[in-house]
């Protein structure tokens, strides 16, 4: 920044903001409640509280303003272009929202009597039967509450059926290099060991690597599809077949859902379970990390293990099965009461709003505007495959050779340019990856000033400007920061003292 | 279509420049025969009046809590939420922000969490708190599997004061693994002997304070008989407001506090989401699941926040993790700091206050319902009722329903294979109830009963 520092310390609308631990004002409030009158110290059972616990007080004002400088101390979609790979930063509608906050929706117990909730139950009906019909699968778990414990879920499932088999020896699941992190930790939580299969140099699985794994004690696979790479598994059908073959479940990823939603039923892959990123594919909004929801569709095969509780058709119409009954072995329960309820009221939300013709639109545009992105940015950037892309688009750094740039760098410039920075070095399998998923509701507007600004900063970068790049973020609110020193002695806390 | 800015022109001229005759060609990798020719037979898009018109009517098919006197806990609270949260909660920089990974554009979600983070280690007492779990229920299966990690034990013991659905979820976690939990029978009347039953196996004892039926008791000597055979002692708070008159767990001796804390600043929402509260000792910080926000400095030396420590991620560490989490709860953890940040140190004792008055002012009333006994000798916000030997609670309950009213939540819905628990409703009342509420549950319940 040019010209004299601020007196304040703030600059125009950046402005300085303290933690609420330092802004205490004992006596003030924000919250006037009525006098509780005299405590009974009969019923505490010995141990009431004794001395402060060290909260701040604060007014109204105060805190509306706090909160407020926060907020604007951060970047959402609703403030620009959020091309974050492997995320699906789209749109989050405000009816959803609106809906979520319906009293008959919002304010409701789950443990109300089932009668008095039937609406309720009609919300996770609704929102079961529109993801079954759009995966080909026949049966759902609703409770997983994000992508990995849908993961854990799916995966639950297939060890369940395995030990009802009297195959609890297969522990062996195969998940390939390019997988995200929570596949692997998702399987060691179901005592499964990890074997990692191979790409070829197109991007996709090595089938002949992977067929040549297959053994009696294989569990399954576990595979994104679209993978993260952005491309389809060309080959998913023989896939599928070869871990069948060997007495396997096929396990998919559904975070990258959105690349084919309405356009292909992963039933029709072969694939016997995913989940599904309610948070992504479905737009409901994340919130700054959470919450999600992760309902898994199963196949018929795994169906049965499915954990409760469930809703189904009754005589007395919609009923919420919450322990064992005929014919099912429910492996368990992944989370209290009945699953991301206010997010499913906004998924549904969404696709009633979208439809059956909408979602397909929606896909379709996804992967039209990566497609995009890939095809202008391919002589300014390296893509890393060529042919079509599905809805994000995989760049790695050789552009960046010998410039003395790096991804990281390149990425921190686009901050300055008005962008969240796309997803980098991930997937591991390229070099310096950088990862762009623009979605549906990027307009081309948008996309042709990201065009520009990209290539812009791609010619500086080759220019000789590393220097720029390495300075860069400089117009934020704080500049890049000492992740090192965070991780070597942590300060995870305010304290009175420091 | 209003979420979708491209137009059939837009679409026509980036195909020109991609070189493809249609979006369909783009999807040449898909195998032929599994790819669909048209829209699914489903219905069609709809603007915002229909799909508002249709929810509403999903909407009015409920009972919902501000339409009834309502006495339900076990879990889920019903508290007032300051209307100027959710006009905070809405802002689009908090509520359309991705896990904040670049940090440069992320400081007023990580100032947030790492303020979060303070507030939840000073209410439970404890050094340090993560950045969320899931849900409480989540959070307890979590803090069984470290607690193994720690002390390098296989055996968890789960009190029969545990709510039952983090006795299931902590069951189903540990189910392929070398771990073990072993369950308590539910403890309404706070009977069970936990100390008989640590030895030098046990990785941990799961304890929930106020217990599932209310209960609240003293954790010292819990906390010494674990401490002395070498285990944990994992508390529970499944109600945070309590923390706001208790003595917190960490003063009790906790190793690990858990916590569901969708009673500060999240509403019911039938159950989820929820919001796990997640904190323990310094020196076991290296062991715990979940994001944690971190201060530090930038390039000019100003303070600032980044996620950190996070190799102890999946992200990073994979199948050596010390979680698969990833997504957690980060707008639900920043409704409840807002919500703590409004209530302050003198709102936080005062609702909490409230809430106990509450109980005890039901429990006063309900004295005038023949054959009805509270079982618990103390509680915060909830208590445990029997009817009566021959009284089925879940029929009460459904009678009560009948007459507006939310009258608690019968045992049998979670045992229900237990006859001693049959006659057992668990009662909640909290700030939000009035005295007429308690009026209309006393005298129905003596029409119910009668």
């Amino acid at each position: 920044m040019s010209g004299q520092p601020t007196l304040s310390g703030n600059r125009g609308l950046q402005i300085e903001e303290k933690l609420i631990f330092e802004m205490d004002n004992p006596g003030s409030v924000a919250v006037d409640l009525p006098e509780p009158g005299p405590i009974d110290l009969d019923r505490m059972g010995g141990v009431a509280r004794r001395g402060r616990i060290g909260l701040p007080d604060l007014s109204e004002p105060q805190v509306v303003r706090h909160f407020t400088r926060l907020s604007q101390k951060n970047y959402g979609i609703d403030s620009g272009f959020y091309p974050l790979g492997s995320c699906t930063m789209k749109h989050n509608p405000r009816l959803s929202e609106k809906m979520a906050r319906l009293p008959g929706l919002a304010d409701l117990h789950p443990l109300q009597p089932q009668k008095t909730v039937q609406g309720a139950l009609e919300v996770i009906d609704s929102l079961a039967f529109w993801l079954k019909e759009l995966t080909g699968l026949p049966a759902i778990a609703m409770s997983p509450a994000a992508g990995a414990h849908g993961e854990w879920c799916g995966l639950m499932a297939i060890r369940a059926a395995h030990e009802d088999r009297g195959e609890g020896h297969r522990r062996r699941m195969l998940v390939p290099e390019s997988a995200h992190g929570t596949n692997p930790a998702s399987a060691a939580m179901c005592g499964f060991t990890v074997d990692p299969i191979p790409a070829k140099d197109n991007g996709r699985v090595d089938l002949d690597a992977m067929k040549a794994k297959l053994g009696p004690d294989v569990a399954g696979l576990m595979l994104t599809n679209p993978n993260t790479c952005g491309l389809f598994e060309s080959e998913i059908i023989e896939i599928a077949a070869a871990i069948h073959g060997a007495g396997g479940y096929f396990y998919c990823d559904g975070a990258n859902f959105n690349a084919i939603v309405g356009r292909v039923r992963v039933a029709d892959l072969g694939i016997d379970c995913m989940h599904i990123n309610l948070h992504k594919t479905f737009s409901t909004p994340h919130g700054g990390g959470g919450p999600g929801a992760g309902p898994t569709v199963l196949s018929a095969a795994l169906a049965p293990y499915a954990p409760v509780p469930y809703v189904v058709h009754g005589p007395q119409g919609l009923e919420l099965v919450e322990g064992a009954r005929e014919g099912a072995k429910p492996f368990g329960r992944v989370k209290g009461f009945h699953g991301q309820f206010g997010v499913f009221v906004r998924a549904l939300a969404y696709i009633a709003s979208m439809g059956a013709d909408g979602l397909r639109q929606a896909s379709g545009d996804a992967v039209l505007n990566a497609n995009y992105l890939q095809a202008s940015l391919s002589d300014a950037l390296t893509a890393s495959f060529d042919g079509p892309c599905m809805h994000e688009a995989l760049f790695d750094d050789r552009f960046l050779k010998d410039t003395g740039v790096t991804t990281l760098d390149f990425a921190k410039a686009l901050i300055d340019e008005g962008y969240h920075p796309m997803t980098m070095y991930f997937p591991l399998v390229v070099h310096g990856a950088l990862l762009m998923e623009p979605t549906e509701t990027e307009s081309r507007e948008t996309l042709d000033q990201f065009i520009a600004v990209v290539k812009g900063l791609a010619g500086r970068a080759k220019a000789g400007a590393a220097e720029d790049f390495k300075a860069a973020p400089r117009l934020t609110p704080r500049r890049r920061l000492d992740e090192t020193l965070a991780a070597r002695a942590p300060v995870l806390r305010w304290k009175a003292s420091t | 279509m209003r979420y979708l800015p491209l137009t059939e022109s837009d679409r026509r001229a980036m195909l020109d420049v991609i070189g493809a005759k249609d979006v369909d060609e783009l999807f040449r990798d898909v195998p032929a025969a599994a790819r669909l020719a048209e829209a699914l037979p489903l219905p069609r898009h709809q603007g915002e009046m229909e799909v508002e018109r249709a929810f509403t009517r999903m909407a009015h098919k409920n009972l919902s809590a501000g339409c009834a006197p309502f006495f339900i806990g076990a879990g889920v609270y019903r508290h007032h939420i300051p209307a100027s949260l959710d006009q905070l909660l809405l802002r689009g920089e908090f509520l359309t922000a991705y896990t904040p990974y670049q940090p440069e554009v992320s400081q007023g979600t990580l100032q947030a969490l790492f303020q979060f983070q303070t507030q939840v280690a000073m209410i439970t007492g404890m050094d340090v708190a993560n950045a969320s779990m899931y849900d409480g229920a989540t959070a307890a299966a979590e803090a069984a599997i470290m607690a193994c990690r720690v002390t390098k034990r296989n055996r968890v013991i789960l009190s029969g004061t545990l709510h039952p659905h983090y006795v299931e979820t902590t069951e189903t976690s540990l189910r392929y693994t070398e771990m073990t939990a072993e369950a308590l029978p539910p403890d309404p009347l706070g009977f069970e002997d936990l100390l008989g039953r640590i030895d030098a196996a046990t990785a941990c004892v799961v304890v929930q304070n106020p217990g599932f039926f209310g209960g609240v008791k003293d954790l010292r000597p819990l906390a010494a008989a674990c401490h002395g055979a070498g285990a944990l002692l994992v508390v529970m708070v499944a109600e945070p407001t309590s923390l706001g008159l208790f003595d917190s767990p960490g003063a009790m001796g906790a190793d690990i506090v858990v916590a569901e804390g969708q009673s500060l600043g999240i509403g019911m929402n039938f159950g989820g989401p929820g919001l796990g509260l997640f904190a323990t000792r310094d020196k076991f910080v290296r062991q715990m699941p979940g994001r944690l926000a971190g201060q530090t400095v930038d390039v000019d030396g100003k303070r600032g926040w980044v996620l950190t420590l996070s190799t102890r991620e999946q992200h990073i560490r994979r199948e050596k993790a010390t979680s698969n989490i990833c997504t957690n709860s980060g707008l639900c953890a920043l409704a409840f700091s807002i919500h703590l940040t409004l209530l302050g140190e003198t709102g936080y004792a005062r609702l909490a206050e409230l809430n106990h008055a509450a109980a005890v002012r039901l429990e006063g009333k309900l004295k005038a319902v023949k054959g009805l006994r509270v079982l618990a000798g103390s509680y915060y916000n909830e208590f445990a009722v029997h009817l009566g030997d021959d009284v089925d609670a879940a029929q009460v309950v459904d009678a009560l329903a009948d007459r507006g009213i939310l009258g608690g939540v019968p045992a049998s819905r979670f045992w229900p294979s237990w006859p001693e628990l049959r006659p057992v409703l668990i009662l909640a009342a909290t700030e939000t109830n009035t005295e007429a509420d308690m009026d209309s549950l006393v005298s129905a319940l003596k029409e119910v009963l009668s």
